[in-house]
């Protein structure tokens, strides 16, 4: 095989060099913030050749994030799904442990590698978007380590789902700036972080907290996440001497799933689920893009979107505030449509019983992003052998979650 | 080159006139560009609305929520387009929109229905030259024109990659930010025209923040076209299905201003 054909069949090597993915990704944006983003892509690539930008960032994970997380074998889980398993089947399950991160869930990874690069590119206020309120808490937290003003988009609704989140980042100094418009969740909160940064684009730098937008954006946000893949490859290999047979993560945007699954892209014996919210069903509200969306463009990229034969978006529901968005990052749509990865969903009940699983099985309060990949991860271990491993991010904890499953139970705190 | 760009009068600058299709319902808007016309402006632009349209300040926005919450389609939109242009045979007129409802059913379908409703000219916010063989060759090859957009963000190394195959006219939008909030200074407008007319032959239109007659005629003392939207929409949100007569008065008293500024 030659070098070309290698590079060809490569599952790794994507996007091209205008940011596509197969057909999709791309740079969709108004023309006052084309320059800027070449400007972005200009400095990332200077960062990524720049061994003094991976050393900050490496020891910034290290030693401010808490990096690596441990790679944990969920004995008594597995043991549970065992019993209602058929003879000789129920995988190992094994943990990824990003919820043990400072800040609580993966996010923070991707936002130490873009505040290093906003302050490569000089720029001195930072702006985010955010659903859940992890990847707000996440941007407020480095802005605070690095001294910089930070203000939050945040959609009215998921405000008041994600109290706590709120108050951590007005702690943490950040302005939270509530987002009224359309669904007022996170695709709003996107729109408005756009109109903020291209008013004030002399001087601010978007922290884009998925592996979606404009390109560059999807590649470097799945570049600061990989460092999860790459442990986990690393830990695996030398606490059992083999590679997973299942990779599962929970998808909104998609972020902690394409940094688990992109270091093993090329493992062909390594077989990966994407797992998406099915909130209240398919056949009803969900937040399920790949599912039950075509491709089209917004926010900067072609991708697959919940929307109607207009091309107007539709509104996403999942109890998970992180999930409930009515796109996915490029490069799961180009995965998804080569083949490389299976998609699937679970809906908020399912979700709920996941958390509670885990909570009673393994006294680990997930998230409930997380949740909806552990639903997933019961599904696929019944049906895998004994001596077969799933490993599975646990991209976030659920301490933010409390008061959305107690209400989701009917418990009052 | 389409006839767009030889529809600019020579003598003085154009007035440029933006709605939101469907604003407040499509019934209504046919009278709204029936009064763009007879108060004087000289090209139509008709926005298609989205329901996220990014690059939109607060009028805008919520022309668009208004729009669809009354349940415009696209289909809509076309059958507004189409009848305007049999009203109106020799009046330019241009969609505005997002790239997801221009692309959505494929570029080719969407040159093929501008074609069939009479448009002359496509301005997509969010198609930078970049991405432009996802909408602008199936426009160019049915010779509707494919209108870009400048920015104080654009320099002089990227101006000509904006204005190679870009044709109708340029629409120089003069302050980075999004729609109907704050206006240029009338200096740094004219400084950016005069380096646009330098890189092409194309009429030059300056728009966003354009409010007053006194702010459009000092743009049409430098510029080929004055853009105004976020304003017009704004008298729509106030009078409604009643709009039209007040839009009337004022894209006269703006158009007036205009033919008096040179």
């Amino acid at each position: 095989m030659t070098k070309h054909d290698k590079l060809s069949n490569s599952f790794r090597n994507q996007p091209d060099e205008r940011g596509h993915f197969g057909q999709f990704g791309g740079r969709y944006v108004a023309e006052t913030l084309m320059p800027l983003i070449l400007d972005l892509e200009k400095h990332y690539r200077a960062a990524q050749a720049d061994p003094a930008f991976a050393e900050e960032f490496d020891d910034l994970l290290e030693h401010y994030v808490g990096r690596p997380s441990p790679l944990y074998f969920a004995e008594r889980l597995t043991d549970h799904i065992r019993k209602e398993a058929p003879e000789g089947k129920g995988a190992q399950i094994w943990f990824k442990r990003d919820e043990l991160n400072h800040t609580g869930a993966h996010k923070i990874n991707n936002c130490i590698g873009q505040i290093l690069l906003a302050k490569r590119m000089g720029k001195t206020r930072i702006i985010a978007e955010t659903g859940a309120g992890q990847h707000g808490v996440a941007t407020a937290t480095v802005c605070a380590r690095f001294g910089l003003p930070c203000v939050i988009y945040m959609g009215a609704t998921d405000i008041e789902r994600q109290k706590p989140n709120i108050f951590r980042m007005r702690l943490l100094g950040a302005e939270v700036v509530p987002v009224t418009s359309g669904s007022a969740t996170l695709k709003d909160a996107m729109n408005d972080a756009l109109r903020d940064w291209v008013a004030n684009v002399h001087d601010t730098f978007y922290i884009i907290g998925t592996a979606a937008g404009p390109h560059p954006y999807p590649e470097l946000v799945r570049d600061f996440q990989s460092v999860i893949g790459r442990e986990a490859r690393e830990q695996l290999l030398e606490r059992t001497g083999r590679l997973p047979d299942l990779l599962v993560a929970a998808i909104g945007g998609g972020s902690n799933a394409i940094g688990l699954f992109h270091p093993f892209l090329d493992d062909p014996d390594v077989d990966m689920l994407g797992v998406e919210a099915a909130g209240h069903g398919l056949n009803k509200q969900h937040a399920a893009s790949l599912a039950g969306g075509k491709p089209g463009i917004l926010h900067g990229n072609k991708t697959y979107l919940l929307q109607d034969e207009d091309g107007q978006i539709d509104e996403a529901h999942s109890i998970s505030a992180g999930l409930d968005y009515p796109g996915i990052g490029p490069e799961h749509s180009w995965l998804k449509e080569s083949g490389r990865v299976r998609y699937d969903s679970v809906t908020d009940t399912e979700a709920l019983e996941a958390f509670q699983l885990l909570c009673g099985t393994e006294g680990i309060i997930p998230a409930l992003e997380p949740s909806h990949a552990i639903a997933a991860v019961a599904r696929e271990a019944v049906k895998m052998d004994k001596d077969q491993i799933i490993l599975a991010n646990l991209c976030g904890r659920g301490d933010k979650d409390i008061f959305t499953v107690a209400e989701a139970l009917g418990t009052e705190i | 080159m389409t006839g767009l760009s030889s529809s600019f009068p020579t003598d003085r600058a154009a007035l440029v006139a933006f709605v939101t299709g469907g604003d407040p319902t499509a019934a209504d808007t046919g009278a709204i560009l029936d009064a763009l016309v007879e108060g004087g402006a000289d090209i139509i632009e008709l926005g298609m609305p989205f329901t996220d349209p990014m690059a939109d300040g607060p009028a805008i926005q919520a022309a668009n929520i208004r729009s669809l919450s009354a349940g415009t389609k696209t289909a809509d939109i076309l059958s507004i387009a189409t009848a305007f242009r049999e009203r109106h045979p020799t009046v330019p007129l241009v969609l505005m929109g997002y790239a997801n409802p221009m692309t959505i059913r494929g570029a080719d379908w969407f040159a093929d229905a501008c074609v069939n409703a009479g448009v002359d000219g496509v301005i997509c916010v969010d198609i930078p030259v970049e991405e432009d063989d996802s909408l602008g060759d199936a426009l160019r090859a049915k010779d509707v024109a494919v209108i870009r957009l400048a920015t104080p963000t654009t320099d002089n190394e990227r101006l000509p990659e904006i204005l190679n195959n870009a044709s109708g006219f340029l629409y120089y939008v003069s302050v980075a930010g999004i729609t109907g909030l704050q206006q240029a200074a009338q200096a740094s407008i004219e400084e950016a025209v005069a380096r646009l007319k330098a890189g092409t032959d194309l009429p030059v239109a300056v728009g966003f923040g354009v409010r007053t007659p006194e702010q459009a005629a000092d743009i049409a003392r430098v510029a080929d076209g004055v853009v105004v939207g976020s304003a017009i929409v704004e008298i729509i949100a106030e009078h409604g299905a009643d709009a039209a007569p007040h839009v009337k008065d004022y894209i006269k008293s703006l158009s007036d201003a205009i033919r008096s500024a040179r």
